[in-house]
């Protein structure tokens, strides 16, 4: 039969690459049964079975048979095996990186144990390889490279944002402070949108006592790489951080409210640069949690607000950050409320894994947020804290898609420096 | 070649050949599949690999938070398959024969009448899991020809061995040759298809579980 397209070829290398012992074994599991469907929101809310999470892994599917398994080898050799072309991979890119948020709810549910989001994330490599990417990741990922930052914030703006937070807060915040101990990373949404978080840090690492600093020359905590499935390009945005800790001599970074920063510099980097930190990575919510425990964090106060938490999926399902962020909502939440799929079940907002800087997917982001939906009418809240920016965007405008823009959305850590007691 | 002559040569070399291609051929998969490797994990850990692989091995087991009626379909006709099938094969004394004579020891055996019912039940979970296939439209998509020959498979050992027992339209003899025939296919067809998952299965849950485990997740 036909020899593969030029760019197919290119995404079987890749993927032949990407295929190992986990990978190999889920597919051998995987017995067609469909329970996956039901886990994923992009499913549910349309009921078009083109987006069953394992269906979005075919393409990978074949390249496994036709290169790994006996019968699939015999096949080829035979001429009897269609190989992936490039059309196939042009109308899978759709289901790979505009309907599928790498949220992890499928692997969660999977009765043969497939981890189809870890699989995702390796097609995902094999797409881009061979140029099947959206050309909004695409440009993002230009951008991420070029200018530091997906959404080309400058450190220009970071400087401005340091001098409003400074004139807020009447004190210096801390910038290339060689020796700190915790050097902070920040998302490019929290420079640009999210003011309030750098006044925020600032009180908090003040009142505990904490060493911190921000780095000039690593500042930006996402990683568009690891959500095209660049990973050579995703390995230079952690060396940059990674630079930039060792150059300021840190012993811990640490990671934004954004959940796929925390994927990428906490569990993929040491992988992706391809040697382990001289440094210790937390997320903000981990060390705010401990500085809790550990008496240096107190609040004063509570918000009588009936309110809910938004577990951003790479924290808590792939990243294991549930207990913390409940913990600290209930010293400063006197009407706290979970949803009732919460923490390791949580539903996504739609818009993670890169689909939130994939403009022409959208209209069905907004679409399936209907799920989100039908969890916030069940406990009518009036306030959804999350721990993520992009979750925070995505939650906005859902709300507002859904009219239901009463709700407001904020984040934690400003929900706890807002009941600082800054007072010891 | 007569009846006998034939029954002769399935129960012995019939049965090694079989037997040998089943066990070599799922110890070959496996160790295929391992062998593949994964790369080292650089990023320091949260927990572990092992023993939160095996508690997924188990959790996989259980029905999950927000199981929907599909799930509940897959999970009890899955059950239901397996529980009639496993009590059919391991518990008829013929069977407990058998396997005396490959592991030298043997086990009490089930009434016939129970194995009758057990047979029956696997059977009838098996025509409503190929109904579900063809009706549930997320079935159907995912559904190709492995799906409908590994189903054909399985049931004809299911259906020759019933007849076997109630001979009606054929000799004892006739039906025990395709009995045997059906399950020595089935046999050596397991490490090839998707029915090879009987060993990858607890693999598969271990690295999900192992996976997440070293992040200090649950799965």
């Amino acid at each position: 039969m036909s020899a593969p397209s030029s760019t197919a070829h290119r995404a079987i290398a890749a993927l032949v690459e990407q295929i190992d012992a986990p990978t190999a074994t889920f597919f051998t599991s995987c017995v067609h049964c469909g329970m996956c469907a039901d886990a994923c929101l992009f499913y549910t809310e349309t009921q078009d079975p083109k987006y069953i999470p394992i269906y979005k892994l075919l393409p990978m599917r074949k390249v496994w048979q036709q290169e790994f398994t006996f019968w699939g080898r015999l096949m080829k050799a035979a001429g009897l095996a269609k190989p992936i072309t490039h059309e196939e991979l042009d109308e899978w890119e759709e289901l790979v990186f505009d309907s599928c948020t790498l949220c992890g709810r499928c692997s969660l549910v999977c009765p043969m144990g497939n981890d189809i989001t870890y699989m995702i994330r390796k097609f995902r490599e094999g797409m881009t390889a061979a140029g099947h990417a959206p050309s909004d990741l695409k440009a993002a990922m230009k951008r991420a490279i070029e200018l530091g930052s997906p959404m080309g914030v400058s450190l220009a703006t970071l400087k401005a944002q340091i001098k409003h937070a400074e004139q807020e807060l009447g004190y210096e915040v801390p910038i290339d402070k060689q020796g700190a101990d915790y050097m902070m990373l920040l998302s490019s949404a929290e420079i640009a949108q999210f003011h309030e978080i750098i006044p925020a840090v600032s009180r908090i690492f003040k009142a505990a006592g904490v060493s911190w600093t921000l780095c000039s020359e690593a500042f930006e905590g996402t990683n568009t790489g690891i959500q095209i499935g660049a990973s050579d390009l995703a390995a230079e945005l952690v060396e940059r951080i990674v630079a930039g800790a060792e150059k300021l001599k840190v012993k811990t970074v640490i990671s934004p409210e954004c959940g796929h920063a925390y994927m990428a510099l906490r569990w993929e980097g040491p992988n992706l640069i391809g040697r382990p930190y001289p440094f210790k990575v937390v997320h903000i919510l981990e060390l705010l949690d401990d500085l809790r425990q550990q008496g240096k964090l107190k609040t004063k106060g509570k918000d009588a607000t009936r309110m809910t938490y938004h577990d951003p999926c790479q924290i808590a399902r792939r990243g294991g950050i549930v207990e913390q962020p409940r913990n600290l909502l209930n010293e400063v939440a006197q009407n706290f409320v979970d949803m009732e799929e919460h923490g390791e079940f949580n539903w996504c907002c739609g818009g993670g894994g890169g689909v939130s800087a994939n403009e022409r997917a959208m209209p069905r982001r907004l679409d399936v947020f209907s799920r989100k939906k039908k969890q916030l009418d069940d406990i009518k809240v009036d306030r959804i804290v999350t721990a993520c920016s992009n979750c925070r965007n995505m939650l906005e405008e859902g709300l507002e898609h859904y009219r239901m823009d009463n709700i407001e959305v904020v984040g934690l850590t400003e929900t706890i420096a807002q009941y600082l007691d800054e007072s010891a | 070649m007569n009846e006998i002559e034939i029954l002769t040569w399935l129960r012995g070399p019939g049965l090694q050949i079989s037997v040998a291609l089943f066990a070599l051929g799922l110890i070959f998969r496996t160790v295929q599949n391992l062998t593949i490797g994964m790369s080292k994990n650089l990023a320091e850990s949260k927990g572990s690999y092992m023993m939160p692989g095996m508690a997924t091995i188990v959790r996989r087991s259980l029905f999950h938070p927000g199981t929907t009626h599909r799930g509940y379909f897959t999970m009890i006709a899955g059950y239901t398959f397996h529980i009639g099938l496993l009590v059919t094969l391991f518990f008829l004394e013929q069977h407990i024969l058998l396997f005396k004579s490959i592991l030298g020891f043997a086990w009490p055996s089930l009434p016939p009448a129970i194995i009758n019912i057990t047979a029956l039940v696997a059977i009838a979970a098996l025509i409503a899991v190929l109904l579900h296939r063809i009706m549930d439209p997320v079935v159907r998509k995912l559904t190709d020809y492995q799906d409908f020959l590994a189903w054909i498979l399985t049931i004809a050992p299911l259906i020759t061995g019933y007849l076997a027992m109630h001979p009606i339209a054929t000799t004892y003899q006739t039906a025990l040759i395709l009995h045997i025939v059906s399950a020595e296919v089935l046999l050596i067809a397991i490490p090839f298809t998707k029915l090879s998952h009987m060993v990858s299965i607890f693999i598969a849950r271990w690295y999900n579980g192992a996976l997440a485990g070293y992040k200090g997740v649950k799965s």
